[in-house]
């Protein structure tokens, strides 16, 4: 079953790989000379950037809100967590129309000290990496603070009792203990900075996806196209090895039962201060702020003459919206269940693989997956034809099928990761226990896995769902006729640089979004 | 390996599975009377949709996306695709259509008397049905009328170092330009100009920007689509940017196209022709709405905004848009090897 899976995730990733057959050297050697090594430099400052800062971000904040208490703890543990909701190419904008040189920023800046005053290059590598780990850093948050509340809680206090300053058994009890997750989260944030091709176009960032689409949309040509996104899946590549790496041997189970979460000291004075100033300014920065710009934006644009196009249709696209959402959730968690769990049931070496092969979608930017699964669903298409079985329009493209399908070969990876990461934490005896006292891996993994993995199959769920949500060019690509998202009606504007009249749209997504992230910090926030 | 799965699990994974299966099904349901078109071009279609529905009584369903994927799509679809008519912006996107077979030729009186030649493909795959100018736009309290440069050529001067701002090189709109270039100068004579453009200019993001910052006097002057700096008068009045057209001592401004075709495998060609003769004749106005575009028919008049701030009565370059729409795969590759960002 987790081979079946995994074969149905690698086949359109696979597809367009095969082009590598057949390699032109033309687009090579042209690439080589031109501009794919300086997009190599940038795509690997960019991942270091945005990995290293979302890891250190997400972490520590998670860390401040688990292990202590300050003014606001339990509203910034949740708060920390919105960011999440807002799709980066929106923050890209937001960003640029803020902070770059014709924002009111740098108009405030230049009036104050002259119109050549220097003020940092908001176009650059480092505004990209800035806004990426803004919205980026809420997955290792989220995935770390997890971890921390499933079980670091009673090995920090058993260092303590054993004599271990808090320093030290945070950084030699509960930080080996949560690496496996920290590590998930910070590949999820390197994948989903690697594949993105909009916003960093926002900030004039060459890196190779955007070589990918230059060369696809401005050459029309596919199998070229094709060949540079080797060098993506390479980037991806050692992305998962740094994973690996990173989580090392590290193989943690509870002897039983659920995580009571971190003794929380009290900050006082200062340190007080200076942590809710912290969160908070991570929450406007990321949040908040975006919000209200788009709010001022939104309003504006209702209340002037031309309003915002397609507002009428807005109940039909939020349904849309939301049933793809939920119908994806509900696919891909069932398939990582399977196949995560597949690990502790079969053979090792092949579910093992499978497991890998099946996060492999994430890996590649979602107009690459749509193309993917459009050729493999039309080769379906001809061979079931050929075999006399006319199913017409049942795998024709188009089709919300096809649409989740996609969805599960993109969004697979993220709801595995913590699938595992939560699996992780249940030990091979338990499940060898339950095995021996007779039931069946079904069963094991209803009554025993799940329950023991609640926190982390909550979190899964939201990356996917909240991932889905967000998702465009997939559902640019592969969506029925009369199918249109929230998303999309973001871009129908956006794409003509009618940004104004985008935020009432965008603002729609952010609180749609919502909903899956306040259920989620609810559960993370209520005691063990 | 697999495990066992008992009855009452089948049923709850069954349940995913239907309710898949079912939206799925619903999803590729249809009416078989309605014309379905994809499109590239976003602003507006709906009203222009209605419009003509209301008109001809033919139903019209349509997919907005990106124009390269679209065309991919209806490519992979192949006889399948459930596409009538697929219109997009850009010379290039629609040369890159015919170019695969995706167009059927349409033979029509209406069409080939309503848009000019060098709008349309000469076999008659598909036709222009707006036409957008890519010229030089410039910040009057900055610089003197007589300073302005005159053409795209003249952009590549040093002089022109540091005070112009262009558009990034995955832009189709850039594409076209470079293309036009390739055509009129050779490869080598294009390559030369655009690196000076690399070395000259402060590439960025989109066209609105470039506008916004030689509005702030960030730049001197710009390169943009004439239609995006009718919209921001729209907005503001007083925005300090005005435009002159480009080229006028030679060939003429670079004008792209947003235009549309009959796919190949279509299943209401007729209605598809209806519609594309209704959108270069009577739905022109609709199709532009606000959008400030010209409309590819001379018989319709261009708006307001047009005639009084820009002047409408400018050399256009004749090149066939064919012909640049075919050349954009080169001019991407020049611009890499310029090292235009």
């Amino acid at each position: 079953m987790s081979v079946l899976i995994a074969a149905l995730v690698v086949i359109p990733v696979a597809m367009l790989a095969a082009s590598i057959l057949t390699p032109r050297s033309d687009v090579w050697s042209q690439q080589w000379a031109t501009r794919l090594p300086g997009e190599i430099v940038d795509t690997a400052l960019l991942l270091a950037g945005v990995g290293v800062c979302s890891t250190l971000l997400g972490t520590g904040l998670a860390w401040l809100v688990s292990a202590y208490r300050f003014p606001g703890v339990r509203v910034f543990g949740w708060m920390l967590i919105l960011p999440l909701a807002m799709p980066s190419y929106i923050l890209g904008f937001l960003t640029l129309a803020t902070l770059g040189p014709t924002g009111p920023v740098q108009d405030q800046w230049r009036s104050w000290f002259g119109t050549d005053a220097w003020f940092p290059d908001i176009e650059s590598i480092w505004g990209a990496t800035i806004a990426f780990t803004l919205v980026l850093y809420p997955y290792t948050y989220l995935l770390a603070r997890a971890a921390l509340r499933d079980q670091a809680g009673g090995a920090y206090f058993a260092a303590r009792i054993l004599g271990a300053g808090p320093t030290e058994a945070a950084r030699r009890v509960v930080l080996p203990l949560v690496r496996p997750a920290i590590a998930a989260g910070a590949a999820v944030v390197m994948m989903e900075t690697l594949t993105d091709f909009a916003t960093v176009q926002y900030f004039g960032v060459d890196t190779v996806s955007v070589g990918v689409f230059r060369i696809w949309r401005g050459t029309y040509d596919r199998d070229a196209a094709a060949e540079i996104a080797t060098v993506v899946l390479a980037f991806a590549l050692v992305a998962i090895a740094i994973e690996r790496i990173a989580r090392g041997r590290a193989r943690f189970g509870q002897s039983g039962g659920e995580g009571a979460g971190l003794e929380r000291r009290v900050l006082t004075g200062w340190r007080a201060v200076a942590a809710s100033v912290a969160c908070g300014a991570v929450v406007v920065a990321a949040f908040a702020g975006p919000v209200l710009q788009l709010v001022v934006w939104a309003v504006r644009e209702q209340t002037s003459d031309r309003g915002t196009p397609l507002v009428d249709s807005f109940p039909e696209y939020l349904s849309n919206s939301v049933q793809l959402m939920v119908i994806t959730v509900v696919v891909c968690l069932v398939a990582a269940v399977v196949v995560a769990n597949a690990q502790r049931f079969g053979s090792r070496r092949l579910t093992g693989v499978a497991a890998r092969a099946a996060a492999i979608g994430y890996a590649v930017p979602g107009p690459v997956v749509g193309m993917g699964v459009i050729l493999a669903v039309v080769g379906a298409d001809e061979l079931l034809e050929a075999i006399g079985l006319d199913l017409p329009g049942a795998v024709a493209t188009g089709s919300l099928v096809v649409l989740v399908y996609a969805y599960v070969v993109r969004f697979l990876a993220p709801g595995l990761g913590a699938v595992e990461s939560g699996l992780g934490q249940v030990s091979e005896e338990m499940t060898a226990s339950a095995r021996s006292l007779g039931a069946s891996s079904i069963g094991t993994i209803r009554r025993v896995h799940l329950p023991l993995s609640k926190a982390s199959l909550l979190s899964a769920a939201i990356l996917v769902g909240v991932d889905a949500l967000k998702e465009l060019p997939i559902v640019l690509l592969l969506r029925p006729f009369g199918f249109e998202t929230l998303p999309v009606w973001v871009y129908n504007l956006a794409s003509e640089s009618r940004y104004e009249q985008a935020a009432l749209p965008a603002l729609s997504i952010i609180l749609v979004a919502l909903i899956p992230v306040a259920l989620l910090s609810r559960r993370l926030e209520r005691p063990g | 390996m697999t495990p066992r799965i008992d009855r009452r699990h089948a049923r709850r994974l069954a349940l995913p599975i239907l309710a898949v299966g079912g939206i799925a099904l619903a999803g590729c349901g249809g009416d078989d009377d309605v014309l379905r078109v994809y499109s590239g071009r976003h602003y507006g279609i709906e009203a222009a949709f209605e419009q003509f529905t209301e008109e001809t009584g033919i139903e019209v369903e349509f997919l907005t996306g990106n124009d390269a994927e679209l065309r991919e799509r209806i490519a992979a679809e192949g006889d399948e695709t459930k596409a009538d008519a697929y219109i997009t912006v850009d010379a290039g996107n629609l040369a890159a259509a015919a170019e695969e077979g995706l167009f059927q030729p349409i033979e029509s009186e209406v069409l080939s008397s309503a848009i000019p030649a060098e709008l349309s493909d000469p076999d008659g795959l598909w036709y222009g049905l707006t036409v957008r100018a890519r010229t030089i736009v410039y910040n009057p309290d900055e610089i003197a009328v007589d300073d302005l440069p005159t053409s795209y050529e003249e952009l590549a001067d040093p002089e022109w170092n540091d005070r112009v701002c262009m558009r990034n090189a995955s832009n189709v709109y850039q594409q076209s330009l470079v293309a036009s270039l390739i055509e009129h100068h050779g490869y080598d004579g294009a390559l030369e100009i655009v690196e000076g453009w690399a070395a000259n200019a402060d590439i960025m993001g989109n066209d609105v920007l470039i506008l916004e910052a030689v509005n702030d006097g960030l730049c001197e002057v710009g390169v943009t689509n004439h239609y995006y700096l009718a919209r921001e008068y729209d907005e503001n009045p007083d925005f300090d940017v005005e435009l002159i057209w480009a080229n006028q001592d030679d060939r003429g401004t670079h004008v792209n196209v947003s235009g549309g075709g009959i796919t190949t495998h279509s299943s209401h060609p007729e209605d598809a022709l209806v519609f594309l003769e209704w959108l270069a004749t009577d739905g022109q106005q609709v199709l532009i709405g606000g959008n400030h575009e010209f409309p590819a028919n001379p018989d319709v008049p261009p708006d307001e905004v047009l005639v009084e701030r820009f002047g409408v009565d400018f050399v256009r370059d004749p090149l066939q848009a064919s012909v640049f729409g075919a050349l954009n795969p080169d001019a991407v590759r020049l611009m890499d090897e310029a090292g235009y960002g």
